[in-house]
């Protein structure tokens, strides 16, 4: 049987990343093929690259055994491949059916829509999807699972051959999981090949023929989904090797508790959180992508309002609603995105140091000491090692890991007891990762409480004193830190779904 | 997929007003508030010769305002609308006056050089990948330039072209019904007015407007060349604004080359008064219009009741304000 899709050894380079290194891939007819691999190992890259997204930097692809090179998403549309994209990536201002058929508008002369025309269309794809939805809706209005659906349906109307579905089901209640998985079948019936992401064990075994497996950008394998028990999957998934250390944990039992958090809730994205971090300890925060950690922490920082639950900073109940009042309380929070929110990166090292105390380094009449601003900077550069030929160099000029040194800077510059770091190595190279690593090590041998978020399990094994699993918006388990926890009990927490209790909240 | 959650099928009006409509039924609500006002304040505010003074008043900000509308919608926004109106007067006098050629290719060449000058605009904001307001900063002042230069900086008069004052001041309905003489320059703006939101609503073109708007990306990621309907919709923004050119050459009967800066404020006022978003994606005509009234209604108002000038001014930036915020407000609550 020929290989609806084949690709070969397929290269990818982003700046700094080499994202994909030789990867090979094919898709059959009439099966469903399940691509894993933890966050980052290049199942969306490579999927961007099949649909015509991104450009190849080498191998080779081949559809139907000629080979291609779709240099577009038109391209990859006309050679029958679909994608229906992680993030919703629909027109939230238009209706269902404008968004399903945009850019093939039916059309009468003079380029005047046939409104009715493409509402009826789109409902006959909403009548094979078993969807009830009038085409007119708009779809803001619609919540996140039924925009999912939109734009399954969207993927539908070109008729692919190949369709690739990126987590297809993250915002889906079991019911609508259902529904999808009878499409599944039959597209499947027709001839149809799907690719299939998910970190969700269980659907793997329910509806995919074969598995392949990337992890850090490589190609580890492929087996028959049938034959092959998850624990396998898991461990091909996670192979890599631990090269670093496991923390020696410090006893900090005996420590003053400095936040607690009681059945903190906020719609899905949180459910019912709740944790203590004593002084001079690290938690680490483990869970896949949109487990909800991220949410949890911007919660806590007042970012985002909560639904109910309770925050106290050093045994004292705190009424938290802003940023501004967690730094107030104590707490500092350093974004996973740091160009976007951390820092000015176009302003010098010394004004970024100084940027959230300007109070400190200001005189009655408001104006600014730069001597003092300087001599703060240059303390700072120098404890934490960061490496710049001056405080006066602009920071986007330094590398990852010196960026977010001066992120970390900033905020011991306010004196939080409680600092919340989320992906802090995200984008920095190994080097400077260990040296990051040993300086949340020495915050914490300072008596601060450090929580830090990561999708890399090395990393939330190398620092954690303790492991807190994510999964859903629940918190499903604190496990100790140390060399006896092992990534399958951390990926067998996170990816433990509560399938009742979902279900019987979407379908309020 | 569930059967838990259907959509029943709403009637039209439900689903007008669903789609966001809230701003443009509150602006059209301040507008039958501000007329009732004046008319009480001021028994000669409601004169039928008042009310065609403020309509006439209305014509040229109101077809700026629907050109900035369009380009407001795809989520730009476009600041040379001002000069390129009278860039395209200029034009017009060039070929009317200068080459003394008969009135048609007058129209034609100010709606062309509009269409022209606004397809540049797109093309800078597309293929150059310029922000809008960048772009079109640019363009404002090589336009208020260009203008100077052809002219010579003096005014081109229209006195040689029999009929071009009745472009706007002449008045069609007038003939036919003379108890009613609705300039020339209005009805234009009505029928401008019309054919856009049909445009808008109904074609191609008009759904790119607001699709670009809502996520360019997802736009191009489906298969949309998105480049080339950006210029497009620039390119009409220009034509429109070559109509409002010949509107204002034609009241003034010349074209003067140094008027024009502050007319695209006047003009995007007019669509942040209406509801449009200017973050892009939602957004009407017919709020437009409704804001450009508003507008025309406060200075004839105020005029009418003898505040001064100045103070006209002040009034017109709180509306504008609290036009805006009531609009944050309520797109709060409903999310």
């Amino acid at each position: 049987m020929t290989n609806l899709v084949e690709m070969r050894g397929i290269e990818k380079r982003f700046p700094g990343v080499h994202a994909l290194k030789a990867v090979q891939f094919d898709l059959r007819p009439g099966e469903v093929h399940a691509l894993m691999g933890e966050n980052g190992a290049g199942k969306s890259t490579l999927m961007k690259i099949m649909s015509g997204i991104y450009p190849r930097d080498g191998g080779e692809m081949f559809v139907d055994g000629k080979p291609v090179r779709p240099d577009g998403p038109r391209a990859a549309q006309d050679l029958g491949i679909g994608i229906i994209h992680q993030e919703l990536s629909l027109m939230n201002d238009l209706t269902a059916a404008q968004n399903v058929l945009i850019g093939r508008e039916p059309r009468r002369s003079f380029g005047r829509l046939d409104e009715p025309a493409l509402n009826q269309k789109t409902a006959e794809i909403f009548a094979s999807l078993n969807l009830a939805m009038d085409p007119r809706t708009q779809v803001s209005t619609q919540t996140i699972a039924r925009q999912q659906l939109i734009e399954i349906a969207k993927a539908l109307s070109y008729n692919p051959r190949v369709l690739i579905m990126d987590e297809p089901t993250a915002a889906l209640n079991d019911t609508e999981i259902n529904e999808l998985f009878k499409v599944i079948e039959k597209l499947k019936a027709d001839g149809v090949g799907i690719v299939y992401i998910s970190h969700r064990m269980d659907e793997i075994k329910r509806i995919a023929d074969r598995v392949t497996i990337l992890r850090d950008g490589a190609y580890i394998d492929t087996v028959e989904a049938a034959d092959t028990p998850l624990a396998k999957i898991i461990q091909l998934m996670v192979g890599r090797e631990v090269t670093q250390n496991a923390p020696i944990i410090p006893d900090t039992s005996q420590n003053p508790i400095a936040l607690e958090v009681r059945n903190l809730s906020r719609g899905k994205e949180v459910r019912d959180v709740s944790f203590d971090i004593r002084k001079g300890e690290i938690l680490g925060f483990a869970g896949l992508m949109g487990a909800g950690r991220t949410e949890v922490a911007r919660i806590i920082f007042g970012a985002d309002p909560r639904d109910s639950g309770e925050i106290l900073v050093a045994g004292q109940p705190t009424n938290i609603r802003t940023p501004h009042n967690a730094v107030e309380a104590g707490i500092g929070y350093l974004s996973e995105d740091r160009k976007h929110f951390g820092l000015a990166v176009d302003m010098t090292v010394r004004a970024n140091v100084a940027m959230a105390n300007l109070t400190q380094f200001t005189n009655k009449a408001g104006v600014l000491d730069e001597v003092a601003m300087k001599d703060t900077a240059v303390k700072y550069i120098d404890q934490l090692g960061v490496r710049t030929p001056s405080d006066m160099q602009e920071v986007r000029l330094l590398s990852g890991g010196n960026q977010q040194k001066v992120v970390i800077a900033k905020w011991l510059l306010r004196d939080c007891d409680v600092l919340i770091f989320d992906e802090p190595t995200r984008g920095i190279d190994i080097g400077a990762k260990s040296e990051i690593y040993a300086l949340l090590e020495d915050l914490a041998a300072q008596g601060r409480a450090i929580i830090v978020i990561s999708s890399e399990l090395p990393e939330v094994m190398r620092l954690s004193h303790r492991i807190a699993v994510m999964c859903e918006g629940r918190l499903t388990g604190i496990l100790p830190g140390g060399a006896d926890t092992t990534q399958e009990q951390i990926m067998e927490l996170a990816t433990q779904r509560e399938s009742a209790l979902v279900g019987a909240e979407e379908l309020q | 997929m569930t059967a838990t959650t259907t959509d029943a099928p709403k009637s039209t009006l439900a689903r007008i007003v669903a789609a966001g409509t809230h701003q443009r039924v509150l602006a059209f609500a301040s507008l039958v508030i501000l007329l009732i006002g004046f008319s009480i304040a001021s028994p000669n505010f409601m004169q039928t010769s008042n009310m065609i003074a403020i309509l006439q008043a209305t014509s040229v900000n109101g077809v700026l305002a629907i050109a900035v509308t369009l380009v407001i919608i795809t989520g730009g926004i476009d600041l040379s609308v001002g000069t390129m109106m009278t860039f395209c007067a200029v034009i017009t006098g060039v070929v009317l006056t200068y080459a003394g050629l008969p009135l048609m290719f007058g129209v034609l060449a100010a709606v062309l050089t509009g269409a022209l000058c606004g397809a540049c605009s797109g093309t800078f904001v597309a293929k150059m990948a310029i922000p809008p307001f960048i772009a079109t900063l640019g363009m404002m002042l090589i336009l208020k330039g260009l203008s100077l230069v052809i002219s010579g900086t003096r005014p081109i008069y229209f006195n040689d072209t029999p009929g071009f004052s009745e472009i706007s001041r002449g008045s069609l309905i007038g003939e036919v019904i003379p108890s009613l003489p609705i300039p020339n320059g209005v009805l234009i703006l009505f029928i401008v007015a019309a054919v856009t939101a049909y445009i808008l609503n109904r074609t191609v073109l008009g759904r790119y407007c607001f699709a670009l708007g809502s996520n360019e990306e997802s736009v191009r990621l489906s298969g949309v060349n998105t480049d080339r309907w950006k210029i497009a919709i620039y390119a009409l923004a220009g034509a429109i604004v070559g109509i409002a050119g010949l509107l204002i050459a034609s009241r003034l009967n010349s074209a003067q080359p140094a008027l024009g800066l502050g007319y695209e404020l006047e003009a995007i006022a007019a669509v942040v008064i209406g509801g449009t978003s200017l973050s892009g994606g939602r957004g009407s005509i017919l709020g437009s219009l409704i804001g450009a009234l508003i507008m025309a209604v406060l200075t004839n108002g105020l005029r009418v009741l003898s505040v001064a000038q100045e103070w006209q001014t002040v009034v017109t930036g709180a509306i504008i304000i609290l036009a805006v915020y009531a609009d944050m407000m309520r797109r709060n609550k409903t999310n």
